[in-house]
């Protein structure tokens, strides 16, 4: 099977608290593929992490799954700010939420960095006042 | 694996096929066909919420009957602790148990015993380096088998140990043993009073790393009214009570955790909220903690579906009934620190039944189908196709468990059309005859 099975998921910025939704339905999915419990928890993290970061920094996004049939890829996409040093993004610990989303238990910086530790591969392209699309690949 | 026996039932005849059942199930195993419910054995907890929400008492909770504790010999009672919040006035646990012995018990062994032990165990075991966390609490045996059936990554994370009606069991066959060398193993009848079918499915099905101590499961609402005419003609009972408030405060959520005597704990009742929560533990999006106590009742054990007294209205009772109790009267001694191998035991085995077809190629496939039907249809969830959601008909159509007509909703478009195109019809025709004129 060449085409990929594909889920799209509308993150919606306006409501924090239904954040995660997506993850939730995606790990559904997997289950009933019968992938193993490590490979669905690695990319319900990983997508979790990535959906919480579309409703804190960019009002939301749209995040598409596809299933191929030796991995598993994961598209973020959102229209928000956009990252202006990647790197700096990267460093665990570093975080430019607001105090309000800290207060929360979030914004502790670790959001990108366990997105790139639970996943095989993970790319990251950002213009600033633009946007930013992140892709993750998990290997089956 | 072996199929798996079921306490929650189904009484047929009773049955409207109203799709209520169906909506509160937290694992999809409810489908509504021909006018009457059916159950997905494979995907059933035993929480009781169809049990708890059944309008027309068709769905049951199957546990032993009374009469068959006459098969043993010598006969033990294992109270929940929930048991003593069943009774309005009670202050003294004590009542109770010389009751269980009036109605026919040789013995009696509160399972609060036991719960104060695996407490005591707990907080060793919590303290062990290198183990997962959080530490999901044992004890109900709804979330054990939520856990390995939807969460098995979160396997490694339950508390290796027994949960306390098995250390109890244990326990009261051994002590029955060494006090009447006369008996055999098989003359004891160990007989577990129980708050919830989900214990009786847990016993008969061996689940667990180890077989059952427990020979029979009678439910509260079995002994019930028969404690309560003995109950009333006790003077002093000849019993007394061997647990302590923390052994008692097992019965409702928070006691578990209470009990470990430290902070860094949650309580989750409610098997939706529970549901919830594993999830975000699966995701890592909780702050970390120690340990979980998770459940799946409202309330906790005193909120079971074989219990008689409201559960918030029990709650209470235990505050009245705990007052004047000691601690706990199980301590281990604190010169150790290990667990005792006989209380340790592991979850049972996770096998994958949550996949779609043979491989992980034909479950794609599947999925594909799934997805394509599943845009076909209205999304509103309502359940009158007799599957609880449209992805979970979806998926009924694909594996030919449903017929896609089924869906009202389309197959009122489809006949909406055909009146249109009818109509439509009929007028041409009108025009025709005019013409002709």
């Amino acid at each position: 099977m060449n085409e990929p099975l594909t889920f799209q998921y509308a993150v919606d910025g306006d409501n924090f608290t239904s954040a995660g939704q997506a993850s939730v339905q995606v790990k559904k999915v997997l289950r009933r593929l019968g992938l193993d419990p490590e490979t669905i928890r690695r990319v319900s993290i990983a997508m979790y992490e990535g959906e919480i970061n579309m409703v804190i920094h960019a009002g939301g996004g749209e995040a598409e799954v596809r299933i191929y049939e030796d991995s598993i890829e994961i598209v973020l996409r959102d229209s928000g700010p956009g990252i202006a040093d990647i790197d700096q993004a990267m460093q665990e610990g570093f975080s430019t939420a607001p105090d309000n989303i800290r207060s929360l238990g979030f914004g502790a910086g670790m959001g990108l960095p366990n997105m790139k530790r639970y996943t095989d591969s993970m790319q990251i392209e950002s213009t600033v006042g633009v946007g930013t699309t992140i892709t993750m690949r998990v290997d089956l | 694996m072996q199929e798996y026996i079921h306490s929650v039932s189904l009484d047929a005849s009773r049955c409207t096929g109203c799709t209520t059942c169906m909506k509160f199930c937290p694992t999809e195993a409810i489908r509504v066909h021909d006018g009457c419910a059916q159950i997905d054995g494979s995907r059933c907890i035993d929480c009781g919420e169809c049990v708890r929400h059944c309008t027309n008492n068709a769905k049951k909770a199957v546990c032993s009957e009374f009469s068959q504790i006459a098969a043993y010999k010598w006969k033990i009672a294992l109270p929940a602790p929930s048991l003593f919040a069943q009774f309005s006035g009670l202050d003294d646990v004590d009542y109770v148990l010389q009751g269980l012995l009036d109605i026919g018990f040789d013995d009696v062994f509160e399972v609060a015993r036991a719960a104060e032990l695996v407490s005591a165990y707990t907080r060793r075991y919590l303290k062990t380096e290198g183990i997962k966390k959080p530490v999901i609490s044992s004890a109900c045996p709804v979330v054990e088998r939520l856990v390995l059936l939807r969460f098995p990554s979160l396997r490694d994370n339950i508390l290796p140990i027994k949960p306390p009606v098995e250390v109890a069991a244990e326990a009261a066959r051994a002590k029955a043993l060494r006090e009447h060398p006369e008996l055999s193993s098989e003359d004891v009848g160990v007989c577990f009073i129980s708050p919830c079918a989900a214990k009786a499915s847990y016993i008969k099905n061996q689940c667990g790393s180890y077989k059952s101590n427990v020979d029979v499961v009678l439910s509260i609402n079995e002994v019930y009214f028969q404690l309560l005419n003995v109950m009333k003609h006790i003077d002093a009972p000849a019993v007394s009570t061997q647990a302590g408030m923390i052994g008692l405060g097992w019965a409702s959520i928070g006691g578990e955790t209470s009990a470990l005597l430290s902070d860094n704990n949650i309580s989750v009742d409610g098997i939706h909220n529970v549901n919830e929560v594993l999830e975000k533990i699966e995701n890592g999006s909780i702050p970390p903690v120690d340990f979980v106590e998770l459940n799946a009742c409202p309330g906790g054990c005193v909120g079971g579906v074989l219990t008689i007294e409201n559960p918030y209205v029990a709650k209470n009772r235990l505050k009245t009934l705990r007052r004047y109790m000691p601690v706990s009267l199980n301590a281990v001694p604190a010169s150790e620190s290990y667990i005792p191998d006989e209380v340790l035991a592991e979850p049972a085995e996770y096998t994958n039944n949550n996949r779609l077809g043979k491989s992980f190629g034909e479950s794609m496939r599947l999925m594909v189908k799934i997805q394509q039907i599943r845009e076909s249809l209205p999304g509103i969830d309502c359940g009158s196709c007799g599957a609880p959601t449209c992805r979970a008909f979806a998926e009924d159509v694909v594996r030919g468990k449903a017929d896609i007509n089924d869906c009202i909703i389309a197959y009122k478009d489809l006949i909406r059309q055909y009146i249109t195109d009818k109509n439509r019809g009929e007028r041409t025709d009108d025009r025709g005859e005019s013409g002709s004129t």
